[in-house]
């Protein structure tokens, strides 16, 4: 017990992290009862005991409590830690398999307070990210100690980290109230040179307040601030336009190959979609516990099962209807439907679980303040890798030359030798292939269900003929474009109404311009 | 000639005499049950779950020899998540059909579309789904959670957690507009700032979350503590939950409360970006209880899965089911009239361990649990109300209803009584906003 008093009077910034406290004392008896009762305020009285104890015991037990991994075994009276199976921690007496283990459960306001428990030791890790992730934390954490940022900032040689550690240090000094003006002046300055929103809510206090230099001041700052702020609005809108813009022309892709350069009206295009957002699903499904690996081999398997599904779908139900646009238009409505339905009843009627692997979540900093989403990222670079793919495929192999050759005027191209019809089912499950790809990319983004294909199916024809029916450099830019007007829209009067917007300025241009920004110009557009 | 004629009549009369008589036998041993759930189109992702709940307890009550001696026999339609379709096989059930009872809806605008048809054939409806209130239908009996059995109570565990500013997310339809306008009616009472209490809508299936939460995350590192309230109704949850989860908002920075996501709703996601998130509601498979236990391992069995899960429409269900068969027990008849007279004030158990009562407003009393998601997809309680709440059909805390109640018992018998003045409002209702 005298080791436990003896950490109890030292304040936390004298202690030398990292230093062994006693830690056969962390779970005293008052400890157990507290940490196992069921009732959220006792817990709070055991973590409060814990986060004095500094031994790597504690810490390890704090941080199992904030990650839901520390269990209770009422019959061998143990503590057991979740990593890669239970391990018991507590007493050293315990036996090795945990017989009745029950999680000791922790509420958000609890897990903010370990987090910033544990930021605070952290602050002295040797690796470089989590000393960054832990001074990020402490920024508006409450109860920081401020002694021990001092002397981490002392230390510290990371830009980034120490900016951070500014901050918190700066946000101290406002809060504090024997501070001198001098001191809080350039606490206003420091926030207003490293962006701190999250200081905002203090400086406004200090704006109101009866200081009338420092209210001033703070005036200033926060007007600096709000500019600062815009600016970086204006940068994430732009982002997030292409983003959105280039889910738009990845599942429009598709969709111009088989309406635009082709002339079929295929309302199942979404459900295509579908098919390779279930592929996705069956090949997690298959390959547990490498939910990366099922992904990308994902790309290739969904273009297989989408394009002879397309193909499939062409030599059955769309080449009798051949220049019959509504009968057309019909049937692969209904085809949109049994194939809804055929999930429903096959697989479920429920969504299904795709996973997200490592590589398509997390975020990449920018700078301090402004980063960007790992996936979204990477969904940008694959739309363009799949456009480029496609155009390439149209302009520079054989089967591209015939399909244009057909297009552009069948008899002919009939004439000189080309097998019209086997080009028809080659061209439409290519279509069908590359919107099985897009959904690929959708099962990152949205649910994996029935009714995948049905929220994209308008939106695809809109980048369509927008763009200009029979051109794929139309369905890239209308893409781009829509999505970009979308999210500037979007922040000016609510999802709802940018979306009626754009809508109405569809119409409005396609008014002006049938067909649409690129027409198709020659023989072809005389159809 | 003659011989062929002979044989077509007899035929035709035998095949007539099979029809009359087994509709004649079928009248006579069943009591037919309607079930309106869609199983198509968008909201078959949840509904079909409740169709098959039906069909259970249908099946479990037969096994224990029907109701006043005759088999039960479901009439299951599928209005296909279109919301006129929904008054149509409503029509078909009460006329055709001739149902004693129907279970179904789940959006409020479907049940806003059935209900003038109940009222004119003087149906009976069970409808299972928390909503908005500011109803009371002699015809339909809520066995969801009223704003106050859910939306309060949230609101005031976010405010004892230190919550200061409030975004509220809501797909942009008659629940989300109206709860969100109780909240805020609520928020304001509590010294909430109006400027601290900031509001989005977004079109059904919402799947680019991107600036929304930009906003969210924006609003919640300005310094004060910030909590999200969201009435995303189905599919758009998943995309919003997984754009958190990509901006790197975790639930312990700004913590979303959920009105509309359940069990089911997660089973289908991948749960570990959605920990710690909360979610209120009256009922939660996780909660340890016999009843609950032995409802779990019943359904898994009738459904034969082990790994689906149960939830709270599930659950309203199950106790509409029960106080439906009580009454006419009680009653000794189908009859409708007979049978909501005889349900108010009777009580059936749970599955949480306590007892819900159906009250003259044709609500129940129901606890209210608030549950944090665990990465298996199962909520953890981490705070419930001590005693069941009773539902209110009339928000106290906006100015239009504060005065009104609903009371289907003698000598009140209205769904819109004006305390104040003594009126009833009655097919005049109260004002919609």
């Amino acid at each position: 017990m005298a080791a436990q008093d003896q950490t109890n009077q030292l304040p936390m910034g004298q202690l030398p992290i990292g230093q062994e406290s006693d830690s056969g004392t962390i779970f005293s008896e008052e400890v157990i009862k507290s940490l196992t009762s069921s009732k959220v305020s006792d817990r709070d009285k055991a973590i409060a005991a814990i986060s004095q104890n500094f031994s790597p015991l504690a810490a390890e037990v704090l941080t199992g409590l904030l990650k839901g991994g520390l269990f209770w075994d009422r019959d061998s009276q143990a503590f057991y830690l979740e990593s890669n199976g239970l391990k018991p921690i507590w007493p050293t007496a315990a036996p090795s398999a945990a017989v009745n283990p029950k999680k000791v459960a922790v509420n958000n306001r609890q897990r903010e307070l370990l987090a910033s428990l544990l930021s605070a030791r952290s602050l002295f890790d040797p690796k470089v990210e989590t000393r960054r992730e832990a001074a990020k934390k402490l920024i508006g954490a409450p109860n920081v100690d401020l002694t021990v940022v001092q002397r981490r900032l002392a230390e510290e040689d990371d830009p980034r980290t120490l900016d951070n550690l500014k901050i918190v240090l700066a946000m101290g000094a406002l809060k504090n109230q024997e501070g001198s003006e001098a001191e809080k002046l350039a606490a206003l300055t420091e926030l207003e040179r490293l962006y701190a929103p999250a200081a905002l809510e203090d400086i406004k206090a200090l704006a109101s307040g009866s200081n009338p230099e420092l209210a001033k001041a703070a005036t200033q700052t926060l007007k600096l601030m709000e500019a600062r702020a815009q600016r970086l609005a204006l940068a994430e809108t732009l982002f997030f336009g292409l983003s959105l813009g280039s889910v738009l022309v990845l599942i429009a892709i598709g969709l111009a190959i088989t309406f635009g350069v082709m002339g079929v009206i295929n309302m199942a295009h979404g459900e295509m979609a579908m098919l390779g957002a279930y592929t996705v699903w069956a090949t997690q499904t298959i390959l547990p516990g490498q939910p990366g690996l099922a992904l990308i081999l994902a790309l290739p398997a969904a273009f297989l099962v989408a394009g002879t599904v397309g193909g499939a779908i062409e030599l059955t139900v769309i080449r009798p209807l051949y220049n019959r646009p509504l009968e057309t238009l019909l049937a692969t409505f209904g085809l949109s439907l049994i194939l809804q339905q055929a999930a429903r009843k096959g697989v479920s009627s429920m969504n299904v679980a795709v996973i997200t692997p490592e590589f398509m979540s997390g975020q990449w900093a920018i700078a301090n303040n402004f980063s960007v989403t790992q996936g979204r990222v990477i969904i940008i670079v694959f739309c363009l890798l799949v456009f480029a793919a496609v155009y390439l495929a149209l302009q520079k192999t054989r089967l591209g030359l015939e399909i244009r050759a057909v297009t552009q005027n069948r008899a002919m191209a009939r004439a000189l030798g080309v097998h019209s019809s086997r080009v028809d089912t080659l061209t439409f499950a290519l279509g069908s292939g590359v919107a099985g790809v897009s959904g690929v990319a959708l099962s990152q983004l949205t649910n994996v269900g029935p009714n995948l294909g049905q929220d994209y199916i308008v939106d695809s024809f809109m980048v369509v003929v927008f763009g200009g029916v029979g051109n794929l450099w139309g369905a890239l830019l209308g893409g781009l474009i829509i999505g970009l007007a979308n999210k500037f829209l979007e922040p000016m009067n609510g999802a709802m109404l940018a979306k009626i917007t754009i809508m109405v300025g569809i119409i409005l241009f396609i008014q002006r311009h049938p067909k649409g920004l690129f027409p198709q110009r020659g023989r072809v557009a005389s159809f | 000639m003659i011989s062929s004629y002979v044989r077509k009549a007899v035929v035709g009369l035998a095949a007539l005499a099979i029809i009359l008589g087994g509709s004649i036998a079928k009248a006579q041993d069943t009591i037919k049950v309607g079930i309106l759930h869609s199983l198509s189109g968008t909201m078959a992702i949840s509904e079909t779950t409740l169709k098959d709940a039906v069909l259970m307890l249908i099946e479990e009550q037969n096994k224990k020899g029907g109701v006043l001696g005759k088999k039960l026999e479901a009439v299951v339609v599928d209005p296909a998540s279109d919301w006129p379709m929904f008054a149509e096989k409503a029509r078909d059930l009460l006329t055709r059909d001739k149902v004693a009872v129907v279970f179904g809806c789940w959006t409020s605008v479907s049940r806003k579309s059935v209900l003038p048809v109940f009222e004119e054939l003087n149906g009976l409806l069970f409808y299972p789904v928390q909503y908005e209130g500011q109803e009371s239908s002699k015809n339909v009996i809520y066995t969801g959670a009223a704003p106050n059995q859910q939306a309060i109570p949230a609101v005031d565990y976010l405010l004892a957690e230190g919550s200061k500013r409030f975004v509220l997310v809501g797909t942009d339809y008659v629940f989300p507009r109206t709860a969100n306008k109780i909240v805020e009616a609520y928020l304001l009472k509590k010294g909430v700032a109006q400027a601290d209490i900031i509001t989005y809508y977004t079109p059904f299936s919402h799947s680019d979350w991107q600036s929304i939460v930009a906003d969210i995350k924006r609003i919640g590192g300005a310094g004060l503590k910030t909590a999200v309230i969201s009435t995303i109704n189905g599919d758009a949850n998943v995309p919003f939950y997984k754009e958190l989860a990509a901006q790197n908002i975790s639930a312990s920075d700004i913590p979303v409360m959920a009105f509309s996501v359940g069990e089911e709703e997660l089973s289908g996601v991948d749960a570990k970006p959605l920990v710690g998130h909360l979610a209120a509601w009256n009922y939660f498979q996780s909660v340890e209880n016999p009843a609950n236990s032995s409802f779990i391992k019943q359904w898994q069995e009738f459904i034969k899965d082990s790994k689906r899960v149960t939830n709270d429409p599930m659950e309203a269900h199950y106790i509409g089911f029960n106080l439906w068969v009580k009454a006419v027990e009680k009653a000794k008849s189908v009859d409708v009239d007979t049978v909501l007279k005889a349900i108010v004030g009777l009580e059936t158990p749970n599955l949480t361990g306590g007892v819900a009562k159906l009250l003259p407003n044709h609500h129940l009393t129901k606890p209210v649990l608030i549950g944090e998601i665990e990465d298996n997809g199962q909520f953890q309680v981490v705070w419930q109300t001590e005693a069941e709440v009773p539902g209110d059909a009339w928000s106290d805390y906006l100015p239009e209803s504060a005065d009104l109640i609903a009371d289907w018992t003698d000598p009140i018998n209205c769904g819109n009584y004006n305390e104040k003045t003594k009126k009833c409002l009655g097919a005049e209702k109260a004002p919609a906003k």
